[in-house]
C-alpha cells in the first residue's frame, strides 16, 4: 500500500531468508517472528493431522468386516482415543488460529509482529510439549488412555492406562491455546495501523478475535478439570467418584463448558477464513459485514452457554434440558447468517472460480449438512435416538472435518503464494479437492445412514449385525478415497514449495493489507507502517456502498 | 536465490529490526486478560464448590465449625491483606523512585507469603493427624460423603490456591532481584506492576475461600 522509497523494493530480506540472531534450524527454533512461527505450527500441524487420518483410516479398516481382525477391542479404544486427542487438540482447535492467525493477524491489521513475540514463541513450545507428553503416554506404562478423547470419569479413574500423562499432554497444550488467545486480542486492540479501525478490519480479524476470548474464558476451564483428574487419581481425593461424595455428571459438566465452546474455536476462525475468500473471489464488497461480524461475537457468547447438550441423556433435569435445548437451535442463527452473507456475496459478484474459491463452496455445502443435522440433534426426542451413534460421530466429521478442516485447505491454497511466494499446480489441487470430496461424503454421509439405523460408536466389531457391513465397507471404502485425497493435496503443496512457479505479490487481487507487502512478506513486515483508507474489502473502481 | 538473498541479508540487517515497542498500556491488557483465565480456573472449582454444597448443606456447615480453626484462617487473612497493601506500596515506591523503601515493601510481601505458607503447612498436617485424608481408617470409616467432598475442595481449592502463591512468591523474589540489579525502573515498572496484580488475585481468591471454608458454620 505505502510503501516509501526510501529503500529499493526487495531490500529488505523476506522472512525466510532474514537472517536474525540465530543461523539454521535454530533461526526457526528460536525466532520470534510471528510468521516463522505460524509456519512452524503449520508443519507440525500437518504432521499431527496425516497421523489422525492414518489412525482414522485404521478405524474405518477394522469395521471392514463384521468380526475382530486387525486389533482387540483395548487397541481400538486407544486408538479412537489416540485419534480424538491429536486431531482435535493438535489439529483443529490450533489449526486455523495458530498458523494463519499468527502468519497474517499482524499482516491483516498492518502490525509488524503481535504484541507478546515472546510468548508466541512460548506458546509453540507448550504446544509441542504437550504433542510429546501424549506420545510418550503411547509408549509408557499401559499404554495409551482408552477413555475416548473426552476422558469422563469414573472410567478415566479406574482404567491402568496412561491417563495422567494423556492428561497433562492435554493441560499443557491448554496453555498454548490460552497464551495464543491473549495474544490475539491484546494485539488487535493495540497494534492496528492507523485507519485501521475496528469497521476496517478483515472478517478473519473479527472471527479471530472473537475466538480468541472462548480461547481465553473457556480454556481454563479445560485446564481445572484435567487437573482434577489427575489429582483425583494421584491421590485420591473423591472429586468426581460417586461412591465416596462426589458426583461423575460435575465432570461433564465441567468438561463441556469448555469442550462445546471450543467446537467455535473450530469453526469460527473457518467462518472467517470463508468470509475472507468469498470477496476476494466475487470481486465484491463482502454482503452484510457487520451482521458477519457481529455474528462471529453472538457465537462466541451464545456458544458458551449450551454445553448441555452433549449431556440430555444423563439424567439432567427436564427444565435445563429445554433451555440448553432451546440455546442450542438459537445459536444456529448467527450461523445462518453467516452463510446467508456468504452466498448474497456471491450473487452478481464477478466470480473468478479459483482453487481457495473452490474450496470455499466445498466447505459451505459440507458446513450445511452439518450444520442442520446439528440442529436436529438439538431437539430433545431426535437427540434420544441418535444419541452415541454414528450419526453424532458423522455430524461432528461434517462440522470439524468437512468445514474446519476443509477451511484450513482452503486457506492453504489462498495464502499459500504469499506464505512461500510460489505457486501449486492448479489442475492438481482442484483433482484433490474433488477426490476428498468424493471419499468424504462417501465415509461420512454413510455413517449418518449406519447411525440413524442404529450403529453405536466406538464399537469395535459388530458381529450382533451383520446386515450393516455393506454400508460399513462403503463407508471404509471411502476413507481410502478421502485418505488418497488428502495425500495428493498435500504432496501438491509441499512438492510446490520447490517446483512451483513463482508467484506475484498478489495473484488473486485481494484487497486486503497482506496482499499489498511482497510474497513471501518481507521480516517485520512492512517497510512503513500502512495507513488505512478504506473498508477491508474495498475493490477500487467497483460500485460500492 | 541464495546468494543474491545473502547479500541483501547484510544490506538488510544492518538497518533491522525496527525501533523496539514499547507500550505498557498493551502489556497490562495482557495481564488483565491472564487473570481473566485465572478467575475462569478457580471459576471451575467454585462451581463444583456451590453445587457440592447444595447437595450436602449440613455436613458442609458441621465439617467447617468442627475441623478447622478461625484462628488460623482469619490471621492468614489479616497476613495476605496486609501483603497485598506493601505490595500496592512498593510499586507506589519504584515509582516516586524510592529504590529502597520498594525493595523493603517486597520483602515484607515475601515475608508475609512465608508466613502464610507456615500456617497453611499447621493446618494441613493438623488434618492429617486427625486422619483426614483418602485411604485413611479414619476418612474411610468414619467420614460421611458430605464431610469427605467438603475435604475434597478444602484440599483441591486450598491447594491449588497455595500454588499460586508459590508461583507468586517466585515472581516476587524475581522482581526483588531485578530491582536489586536496576532493572526495573519508575520508567520500566512493569514486571513489578503485573507481579502486583497477580499479587492482589491470590489476594482476593483466598478472601473468597476464607468465608467458604472457615465462616459457613
Amino acid at each position: 500500500m505505502a510503501t516509501t522509497t526510501m529503500t529499493p523494493p526487495g531490500a529488505i530480506p523476506n522472512y525466510l531468508t532474514y537472517q536474525g540472531r540465530f543461523r539454521g534450524i535454530l533461526g526457526w527454533l528460536l525466532s520470534v517472528d510471528h510468521k516463522r512461527i505460524g509456519v512452524l505450527y503449520l508443519w507440525s500441524i500437518v504432521i499431527f493431522f496425516l497421523t489422525g487420518v492414518a489412525l482414522g483410516v485404521l478405524m474405518r479398516l477394522e469395521m471392514l468386516t463384521p468380526k475382530e481382525t486387525i486389533m482387540s477391542a483395548t487397541q481400538y479404544n486407544a486408538l479412537f482415543t489416540l485419534h480424538g486427542v491429536i486431531m482435535i487438540f493438535l489439529v483443529i482447535i490450533p489449526s486455523i488460529p495458530a498458523v494463519f492467525g499468527n502468519f497474517f493477524l499482524p499482516l491483516q491489521i498492518g502490525a509488524r509482529d503481535v504484541f507478546f513475540p515472546r510468548l508466541n514463541l512460548l506458546s509453540w513450545y507448550c504446544f509441542m510439549g504437550g504433542g510429546v507428553v501424549a506420545i510418550v503416554a503411547l509408549f509408557t506404562g499401559n499404554g495409551f488412555p482408552d477413555t475416548g478423547w473426552t476422558f469422563y470419569m469414573p472410567y478415566a479413574a479406574e482404567t491402568s492406562t496412561n491417563v495422567v500423562l494423556g492428561l497433562t499432554g492435554a493441560f499443557i497444550i491448554g496453555f498454548s491455546s490460552i497464551l495464543t488467545g491473549l495474544n490475539f486480542i491484546t494485539t488487535v486492540h493495540r497494534m492496528r495501523a492507523p485507519g485501521m479501525t475496528w469497521r476496517r478490519m478483515p472478517l478473519f480479524v473479527w472471527s479471530l478475535y472473537a475466538t480468541s476470548w472462548i480461547m481465553l474464558i473457556s480454556t481454563p476451564i479445560l485446564g481445572i478439570t484435567l487437573l482434577l483428574v489427575i489429582v483425583e487419581r494421584l491421590t485420591g481425593l473423591p472429586i468426581f467418584d460417586a461412591a465416596q461424595g462426589g458426583d461423575p455428571l460435575l465432570y461433564q459438566h465441567l468438561f463441556w463448558i469448555y469442550s462445546h465452546p471450543a467446537v467455535y474455536i473450530m469453526i469460527l476462525p473457518a467462518m472467517g477464513v470463508v468470509s475472507d475468500i468469498v470477496p476476494t473471489f466475487a470481486r465484491r464488497n463482502i454482503f452484510g459485514y457487520n451482521f458477519i461480524a457481529a455474528s462471529s461475537l453472538a457465537i462466541a457468547g451464545l456458544g458458551s452457554l449450551v454445553w448441555g447438550h452433549h449431556m440430555f441423556t444423563t439424567g439432567i433435569s427436564m427444565t435445563s434440558k429445554i433451555v440448553f435445548s432451546f440455546l442450542t437451535f438459537v445459536v444456529a442463527i448467527p450461523s445462518a447468517i453467516k452463510v446467508f452473507n456468504w452466498v448474497a456475496t456471491l450473487y452478481k459478484g464477478s466470480i473468478h472460480l479459483e482453487v481457495p474459491l473452490f474450496y470455499v463452496m466445498m466447505f459451505i455445502f459440507l458446513f450445511l449438512i452439518g450444520g442442520l443435522t446439528g440442529v436436529l440433534q438439538a431437539s430433545l426426542g431426535a437427540d434420544a435416538h441418535v444419541h452415541d451413534t454414528y450419526f453424532v460421530v458423522a455430524h461432528f466429521h461434517y462440522v470439524m472435518f468437512g468445514s474446519t478442516m476443509m477451511a484450513f485447505f482452503a486457506a492453504c491454497h489462498y495464502w499459500f503464494p504469499k506464505m512461500f511466494g510460489r505457486m501449486y499446480h492448479r489442475g492438481t489441487a482442484l483433482a484433490a479437492a474433488l477426490i476428498f470430496f468424493v471419499g468424504f461424503n462417501g465415509l461420512y454421509f454413510t455413517m449418518f445412514i449406519l447411525g440413524y439405523i442404529g450403529q453405536s460408536r466406538r464399537y469395535f466389531e459388530y458381529t450382533d449385525t451383520p446386515a450393516f457391513q455393506n454400508l460399513h465397507v462403503m463407508a471404509t471404502v471411502g476413507s481410502w478415497i478421502l485418505a488418497t485425497g488428502v495425500v495428493l493435496m498435500f504432496a501438491n503443496l509441499i512438492g510446490s514449495l520447490w517446483f512451483g512457479k513463482r508467484s506475484s505479490a498478489n495473484p488473486w487481487e485481494a484487497p486486503t493489507l497482506e496482499w499489498q507487502t511482497a510474497s513471501p512478506p518481507p521480516f517485520e513486515n512492512f517497510e512503513t507502517i500502512p495507513t488505512v483508507t478504506h473498508h477491508a474489502y474495498y475493490f477500487p473502481g467497483n460500485r460500492q456502498a | 536465490m541464495s546468494e543474491e538473498m545473502d547479500t541483501q541479508n547484510n544490506s538488510g540487517a544492518a538497518t533491522l529490526p525496527h525501533a523496539e515497542h514499547y507500550d505498557p498500556e498493551g502489556i497490562k491488557i495482557g495481564m488483565w486478560l491472564f487473570l481473566i483465565t485465572e478467575l475462569m480456573t478457580f471459576g471451575g472449582l467454585f462451581i463444583l464448590y456451590a453445587m457440592q454444597s447444595y447437595t450436602y448443606r449440613a455436613d458442609f456447615l458441621a465439617a467447617s465449625g468442627s475441623e478447622l480453626s478461625r484462628a488460623m484462617g482469619a490471621f492468614n487473612t489479616v497476613v495476605l491483606l496486609t501483603s497485598s497493601l506493601t505490595m500496592a506500596l512498593s510499586i507506589n515506591a519504584i515509582l516516586q523512585g524510592a529504590r529502597k523503601r520498594s525493595m523493603v515493601l517486597l520483602g515484607i510481601t515475601i515475608a508475609c507469603a512465608l508466613i502464610f505458607f507456615g500456617v497453611k503447612y499447621f493446618e494441613w498436617t493438623a488434618k492429617f493427624h486427625h486422619g483426614v485424608y483418602p485411604g485413611s481408617e479414619h476418612w474411610v470409616n468414619e467420614l460421611n460423603n458430605g464431610t469427605r467432598t467438603f475435604f475434597t475442595l478444602y484440599f483441591s481449592m486450598t491447594g491449588l490456591h497455595g500454588v499460586h502463591l508459590f508461583i507468586g512468591l517466585c515472581l516476587l523474589i524475581w522482581c526483588l532481584v531485578r530491582i536489586q540489579k536496576g532493572q526495573i525502573t519508575p520508567e520500566r515498572h512493569m514486571m513489578l506492576e503485573n507481579c502486583g496484580l497477580f499479587w492482589h488475585l491470590i489476594d482476593l481468591v483466598w478472601i473468597f475461600l476464607f468465608p467458604l471454608f472457615y465462616l459457613i458454620a
